[in-house]
């Protein structure tokens, strides 16, 4: 058990203030100035986090933030199952982020379905040197050849592109024209652009919007016939099968999934949104401008909602169900009842193991709110929580709806500053990405990756909770931790010490 | 997991290899007792309809029968003359960008912090990519230029980025390389880090090596050449104009340098345990086995082990340099020559006289003799190899991976009487062709293998599907083709994601070569069992 649990609220605010003090002390002065906006303590009743948020990084403190290439390919487009992402430039972008998401889809590789794959314009020196375009347009040609059942490609700019000058719309619309109106998308991604992630999810959701859904032909026969009961799921990128957890239970209260954005979702899906009823949004800053967009042009209504633990699934399947009718609203009790007997058996086994224990998460998009739930759910505690590339609206929903008062919040946390925070306050777990994961279990702290679910998962739905629940006790639980000590540390032996 | 009881086991036995519509579906819905991941859990009926409904509706597929179609005809030899007539576009290749290699290289010296100066999402994807080959942290740190560095150029983030990093990390040593968009732009790092300098980012004597290392040229293993040149010139050609050269002074010392490598951990080792076998005073030059090898005993060890710095300055001074990897030194080692030392460039020597030649040139350059136990070692590969080779020989391989790794693992292939029929290095170019070729025309088993330089995985598809071999070596990634094409993996290379521990075992030296051929071995016997006629089921091999 972690010494938080022993303090009191007040011991641990005064606690944490002076962790942040101690651990802005290690910076030059200019850099500590500008990184204590980006720590806090959360106070109870507060509208916010009181954190400075989508800002710079700051160079050379080893900020776990990516770029906005990876917001965009490696977020918001990837998992898309029949379109192409060319990463456009050189080599590495596709390279390192080659099939390291677990985006699942259901598909043939390579002859229908294309996420596992790295498609790359591999720029050489010459492409720099006389520009692009042309090559650009030679890979589209070649995909056309060799990849015939594509539904479409999305050109992925990498840092070169907007730096020499391509003209890629041109050659998207070039193509497009001579594909037969193929669907070909320029997505201006650089990793320059921004501060993080974050942007490159906005100017992807931009280019679904300029290049996609404008383009849907309103004339268009639909494939199906709609019903009052069309929904999406929006922001769900099917890690390791999170939106078809997700998928069965919309479905099983009587809604129909008509797209799933991104995760196994494919053109067609994206196309038909416009037709729902109500987009539902899960990971709210990688997909809220498509949402807003599409109330402010089709009227659709868009609803936020969380999936993790039992406890956040039933409140979001009944606010789901407030925007339809009593049919609806009785199969979201009907869900609740059918699962409550599973919750209450993962709840039975595993809350024991697990009671008190305190997790300390840093991660991306909604989960630094998101699954404080479900730890919850299982008798855990939250007590420091921080977003990569989070906005203020993050962390405003963070501190009305999840925080409880003397959480310690760090914004783009530093690579230095989590290791102190961690070393200090001890939590039995932490959750965050594969670059601590290492440095945390050195330290003999048990750690969860919470972007692919560490291999595991899915962790949406009641039949993911099962799964995180299992996960958390495996990975606290584990009795590898009580050997990190050799023995012979522990006592010395009586004549080594005679001897000192 | 104790899960050893039969009810259990009857049901894994239901869940493993069959048809869905075999299965119990009460096994498949979730439970706490046996709690069902993604491995099982969408296999339920449930899920089965659920996505049928949601593909049949709303996907818009392809017909089955078109999509079977075209899976037949990516499978033909009028495809693979499609895809081998690219130009342009590159699907899956095997290989990464510089910076990456200018990383790996950097964190092999003592208290030394990468540095790279550009996007930081890069860096961020170096760091990745290092930490799921070795499930280890990596170390690094970007000057995070945006938009605005893009335009006014990203001196700025070089003054604050060092002085951060110096502050925070306390390195002993920052080792600067660079991201395409950085060279784009073209930067200047010397004038940068000399100005950094001066406003006192870092002090005037402090340690800042630096290397170009655009994305657009070259591959990973032109960065670790980059970078390590870098760092030697450093020490040994004056600091950038902030100390005067040093001159050698020959001794009886030899340089060791391993290349880019993910067996680094088992590799750097093996070497070392081999040269204090012989009593050879040694210098292991970028010798990150410690860093990418740390323990589990409740500290993090940000830095550890390396290279010192005072060994890469008097490197300067051995007689003669030693590198594993030809392709991944030619500059480092011209450099080198340049200072009057003997060189010698090897292909990551595998097997018996690879290893051969190895220990007679070490032998040779330090005058020491090839030590009695290492004698014996050798006897124990080749008792292994004529214990073993019945199950190998004549059998196909295809490998792919770094133009070195593909040499040195098709000699030792060509020693087992096996034959590396497609070699394929998408960083190779046409000089390691003509190498491999070579190779090839020693050996009655080279007759009919080819090598193919900057090709893909999606080239090595249409090579296994229309001449097709009896196993395949290569990394990760390898286990697409696998699933397409049927060829069994091999696992030896670089990036290993989803196997653990790999890179603890060397592959080097007479004892590495016993590592390598139980590794092809095991796959061999296992599919013989796994594929054999039921009578065939041998309990002796």
């Amino acid at each position: 058990m972690s010494i938080v649990t022993t303090q009191s609220a007040a011991e641990m605010k005064a606690r944490n203030k002076q962790l942040i003090d101690e651990a802005l002390k290690i910076y030059p002065e200019k850099t500590a100035k500008r990184r204590a906006k980006h720590l806090n303590v959360h106070e109870a009743g507060k509208h916010d986090c009181g954190v400075k948020s989508n800002l710079k990084s700051i160079p050379g403190v080893m900020t776990t933030r990516g770029c906005a290439y990876a917001g965009s390919k490696g977020v918001v487009w990837g998992p898309i199952k029949d379109m192409i992402n060319i990463s456009h430039g050189p080599v590495g972008c596709g390279q390192y982020s080659w099939a390291a998401r677990r985006n699942y889809y259901i598909g043939k590789t390579g002859i229908d379905s294309f996420v596992t794959m790295q498609f790359t314009s591999d720029f050489q020196e010459k492409d720099i040197v006389f520009g692009g375009d042309k090559k650009l347009g030679k890979v589209i040609d070649e995909l056309q050849e060799l990849f015939p059942l594509n539904h479409g490609i999305t050109i992925q700019s990498e840092c070169p592109i907007g730096l020499i000058g391509d003209d890629i719309e041109a050659v998207s619309k070039a193509k497009s024209k001579e594909h037969n109106g193929k669907t070909i998308v320029p997505v201006r991604c650089e990793g320059f652009r921004g501060v993080s992630q974050s942007l490159g999810h906005h100017i992807a959701n931009d280019a679904l919007r300029d290049w996609i859904l404008d383009r849907v032909s309103p004339e268009a026969t639909p494939a199906f016939e709609s019903t009052p009961y069309d929904v999406t799921i929006i922001g769900d990128y099917n890690i390791g099968g999170d939106a078809w957890s997700s998928r069965i239970l919309l479905e099983e209260m009587g809604l129909r999934v008509i797209a799933q954005w991104s995760g196994d979702g494919s053109l067609a899906e994206l196309e038909a949104t416009p037709r729902a009823k109500l987009n539902l949004l899960h990971c709210y800053r990688s997909m809220n401008y498509i949402s807003r967009h599409m109330e402010e042009k089709f009227g659709i209504p868009w609803c936020e909602y969380n999936f993790f633990g039992p406890s956040k699934i039933a409140d979001s399947l009944r606010k789901i169900a407030s925007f339809f009718d009593e049919r609806i609203k009785e199969g979201a009790e009907r869900v609740i009842a059918k699962y409550q007997p599973l919750m209450a058996s993962v709840i039975e086994k595993y809350r024991p193991r697990l009671q008190g224990k305190t997790v300390m998460l840093f991660v991306g998009g909604l989960r630094p709110r998101h699954v404080i739930g479900a730890y919850e759910d299982l008798g855990m505690e939250v007590v420091g929580t921080g977003y990569e590339f989070g906005h203020h609206d993050d962390y405003q929903r963070t501190a009305q709806h999840y925080l409880k008062d003397g959480t310690l919040i760090y914004d783009d946390v530093t690579g230095y500053e989590f290791e102190r925070f961690v070393e200090t306050i001890q939590p039995d777990l932490v959750g965050s990405g594969i670059k601590e994961k290492y440095v945390f279990q050195k330290m003999g702290i048990p750690f969860r990756q919470m972007h692919s679910w560490d291999y595991s998962g899915p962790y949406h739905g009641y039949d993911g909770f099962a799964i995180f629940a299992r996960d958390m006790d495996m990975a606290i639980n584990s009795p590898v931790w009580k050997k990190l000590k050799a023995p012979w540390k522990d006592t010395p032996a009586p004549g080594l010490m005679a001897a000192e | 997991m104790h899960r050893s009881g039969s009810a259990y086991a009857r049901r894994r036995a239901n869940l493993v290899d069959k048809p869905i519509a075999e299965k119990e579906s009460a096994a498949l819905t979730q439970n706490a007792e046996h709690v069902l991941d993604h491995l099982d859990l969408f296999r339920g009926p449930e899920y089965q309809q659920m996505l049928a409904k949601k593909k049949a509706l709303f996907e818009n597929p392809h017909d089955q029968r078109e999509v079977e179609r075209i899976s037949e005809w990516s499978k033909t030899r009028e495809y693979r003359e499609k895809n081998f007539a690219r130009e342009a576009l590159t699907v899956n290749p095997a290989k990464a960008c510089q910076p990456l290699g200018a990383v790996f290289a950097a964190s092999g010296f003592e208290g030394t912090l990468p540095f790279v100066h550009g996007s930081q999402g890069c860096v961020a994807y170096y760091r990745s990519h290092l930490s799921r080959h070795f499930k280890e942290p990596s170390s690094c740190v970007s000057s995070s230029m945006t938009e605005d560095a893009g335009v006014f150029g990203g001196l700025n983030n070089m003054i604050d980025g060092l002085a951060n990093a110096y502050n925070i990390y306390k390195p002993k040593m920052i080792a600067v390389s660079t991201t395409c968009m950085a060279e784009v732009i073209g930067d200047d790092l010397n004038a940068f880090i000399k100005t950094a300098k001066e406003k006192g980012s870092v002090p005037a004597q402090y340690d800042v090596p630096f290397a170009h290392t655009p994305a657009f040229v070259g591959s990973h293993v032109t960065g670790y050449d980059n970078a390590l040149k870098s760092i030697l010139e450093h020490f040994w050609d004056g600091k950038a104009g902030t100390a005067s050269k040093l001159e050698r002074k020959v001794n009886g010392k030899i340089n060791f340098i391993g290349g880019f490598d993910g067996y680094t951990v088992g590799n750097i080792r093996e070497i070392k345990r081999v040269f204090e076998l012989m009593g050879i005073e040694y210098t292991i030059l970028a010798d990150n086995s410690d860093v990418f090898d740390t323990p589990t005993d409740g500290e993090f060890r940000m830095y550890d082990g390396g290279t010192t710095l005072e060994d890469a300055a008097n490197a300067i001074h051995a007689k003669a340099t030693i590198s594993m990897q030809q392709h991944c030194t030619e500059k480092t080692l011209s450099f080198v020559e340049g200072h009057g030392h003997e060189v010698a460039a090897f292909n990551y020597p595998i097997g018996v006289s690879a290893t051969d030649e190895f220990l007679m040139t070490v032998s040779r350059m330090t005058g020491k003799p090839i030590a009695k136990a290492l004698e014996r070692e050798r006897g124990r590969l080749v008792d292994a190899m004529a214990d073993s080779s019945a199950y190998l020989h004549g059998k196909k391989f295809a490998i792919y991976g770094d133009p070195d790794l593909c040499y040195g693992l098709s000699s030792f292939l060509l020693e087992l009487g096996a034959e590396p029929a497609h070699v394929l290095s998408t960083n190779g170019g046409k000089a390691w062709a003509e190498k491999m070729e070579e190779l090839f025309v020693s050996s009655l088993f080279g007759k009919n293998c080819s090598a193919y330089p900057g090709k893909d995985l999606w080239h090595m598809r249409s090579l296994l599907c229309t001449e097709p071999v009896d196993y395949l070596i290569g990394n990760t990634y390898g286990k697409y083709l696998e699933r397409d094409t049927g060829t069994p993996l091999i696992r030896i290379g670089f990036p290993v994601f989803d196997r653990h521990h790999q890179h603890r075992y060397p592959v080097w030296g007479y004892q590495g070569g016993i590592n390598v051929l139980v590794k092809i071995l095991d796959k061999v016997l296992d599919q013989m069992d796994r594929t054999g006629a039921d009578y065939s089921f041998d309990i002796i091999r």
